[in-house]
């Protein structure tokens, strides 16, 4: 019991040191994240208006909810996109860094290393998202009365254990691929953006897409994300969102730990855990 | 109990080849020797003798192609964790996270170890004084600092987790020679102080004289001999290890300054 405890205390503290090393990297490139940030402001921005274009051009449209149905898009797919980046670059910043082989040889074990990675995550894109929410709502007059922030974020917070197990599993590409494998990443992220209905309902796209949409933990988050900001529903009311969050959840941690551990696994034997790749 | 027990140990790697696709290069063809506790031996080699791929190895991130390696009693393939407790590394390059300062480095990498904060708050300053780095640039960058600062930086790093088995690869390969004094003068004084064994991966012939207790010849992943300096020039009739790993290999002895494989 008490070797356990030792056990546990040890992974603990190791999974306070990937949190408090992503504390140390924001600070020191600060200006790298206000760039970046201004940018997605600029993005963001630039999809949002679109609401306003279309009643412009001769469309008939509710500007003020298309403005938020296209803002709240953004920036869960903002929010989606931190947290695959993060994960991704467990492997590919520590092999730009050449870190890498003191990180993989530490004592610590890998779902402490992973979930470290996923908690920062998760505490820095909720900071950025609602920064980022933020600062594109001034630029339109959207009026939320019912608006229910905290049932949303309850719900971003379920859909994060889900984007951390997909990550996980993008996590790897760069370990077993050195060249391709950041790429290989985005492929998978530009995937989620086509079939979980960002910027537009799902049942618009082909079938098969459909079909996709449903394993897509980024599809629940933006409904349930949106039912919340337009309509106020409470938690009760996005059961129907949550459930299948929770079991991607489920079932996404496990597998991405494994295809991790199998990643990890395959690069030991090739020699690829080494900074040149 | 000896500090590291290596049998038989293999590794091969896959290599692209231009016209002939892919071909099978050995790193280590079943390497054979150990460490005593608190011995230093020194592995001696060219580029590309295998050195880096058998530190690797003992650093748990490769998995042979076959052979064994016991540190402290516990095999290192199928006891990675037990084994990663237990031993600690200095390499050519520093490695480090650049923008981040000497203490951010070093308390990061002691969480993994299962260091606490009120740990490491005392412990990073007293070690970062032993090796001999400036208590005013603790702050800075390490992209600030120069090369024989960083690696003390990186010695700092390893023994600040109280590792039992130290293996270095090239630490003082691109140091000025004072700084490669110094280095060598901390080795030695860790040697002396925490019991710790050594195993000594370079190409510097005299650090390895200077150093080790016992001098290997490492020649295209074979090691072709492991003993006392004067015995081992005694047994080529050399005078110098130069000439002995001449007489040993069949080649000179090629320095240079990069990372074998």
């Amino acid at each position: 019991m008490r070797a356990m405890s030792l056990a546990l205390r040890h992974e603990l503290i190791g999974l306070g040191g990937v949190v408090e090393r992503n504390i140390y990297l924001v600070k020191r490139y600060i200006w790298w994240d206000v760039a970046f940030f201004v940018w997605t402001v600029a993005n963001t921005l630039t999809i949002v208006f679109i609401a306003e274009g279309i009643p412009a051009m001769g469309g008939k449209v509710n500007v003020e909810e298309l403005t938020t149905i296209l803002l709240v898009g953004a920036v869960i797919w903002a929010y989606l996109g931190i947290i695959f980046e993060i994960l991704t670059e467990t492997v590919a910043w520590e092999r730009w860094e050449g870190t890498i082989e003191y990180t993989f040889m530490a004592p610590l074990s890998r779902p402490a290393h992973l979930l470290g990675m996923g908690l920062f995550a998760i505490g820095y894109g909720v900071v950025r998202a609602v920064l980022l929410f933020g600062a594109v709502a001034v630029f339109f007059s959207l009026s939320l009365p019912d608006a229910n922030y905290a049932a949303a974020l309850v719900l971003l917070m379920i859909a994060s254990i889900s984007f951390i197990g997909v990550g996980m599993m993008t996590a790897v590409l760069p370990l077993i691929s050195p060249e391709k494998g950041t790429q290989l990443g985005f492929v998978a992220q530009g995937l989620l953006l086509v079939v979980s209905g960002v910027y537009y309902p799902v049942s618009v796209l082909p079938g098969w897409m459909q079909a996709l949409s449903k394993i897509s933990p980024a599809t629940y988050a933006l409904e349930g994300c949106r039912s919340a900001i337009l309509d106020g529903t409470g938690l009760t009311g996005l059961w129907s969102d949550i459930w299948p969050l929770i079991l991607i959840g489920i079932v996404s941690v496990p597998l991405g730990l494994w295809t991790f551990r199998t990643g990890e696994r395959h690069a030991k034997k090739h020699g690829k855990l080494k900074r040149s790749g | 109990m000896k500090a590291l027990e290596v049998h038989n140990l293999r590794k091969e790697f896959v290599r692209r080849d231009g016209r002939r696709g892919r071909r099978r290069v050995t790193a280590l063809g079943g390497v054979t020797f150990d460490v005593e506790r608190g011995e230093c031996v020194a592995v001696l080699g060219q580029n590309g003798s295998g050195k880096s791929t058998l530190v690797r190895l003992l650093s748990t991130l490769l998995i042979p192609d076959g052979g064994s390696a016991l540190v402290f009693g516990h095999d290192a393939f199928r006891e990675a964790r037990a084994v990663q407790q237990l031993v600690n590394r200095v390499s050519v390059e520093a490695s480090f996270f650049k923008k981040m300062s000497a203490v951010e480095n070093l308390s990061y990498a002691a969480r993994f170890y299962g260091m606490r904060g009120t740990e490491t708050r005392e412990r990073i300053p007293e070690i970062l004084r032993r090796v001999g780095f400036p208590d005013d640039r603790g702050g800075d960058p390490m992209e600030s600092l120069s090369r024989g600062m960083q690696q003390k930086v990186a010695l700092a790093r390893a023994l600040l987790t109280a590792p039992i088995l130290l293996l270095l690869d090239e630490p003082t390969t691109g140091l000025d020679p004072r700084s490669k004094q110094e280095v060598q003068a901390f080795i030695r004084e860790v040697r002396a102080e925490h019991d710790a064994s050594v195993l000594l991966c370079t190409h510097d012939l005299a650090e390895a004289e200077t150093l080790a207790d016992r001098i290997g010849i490492l020649d295209d992943g074979e090691l072709l001999c492991l003993e006392p300096a004067d015995e081992l020039k005694a047994r080529y009739g050399a005078e110098t290890l130069e000439e002995a790993f001449f007489a040993a290999s069949g080649h000179a002895f090629a320095n240079g300054e990069e990372e074998d494989g």
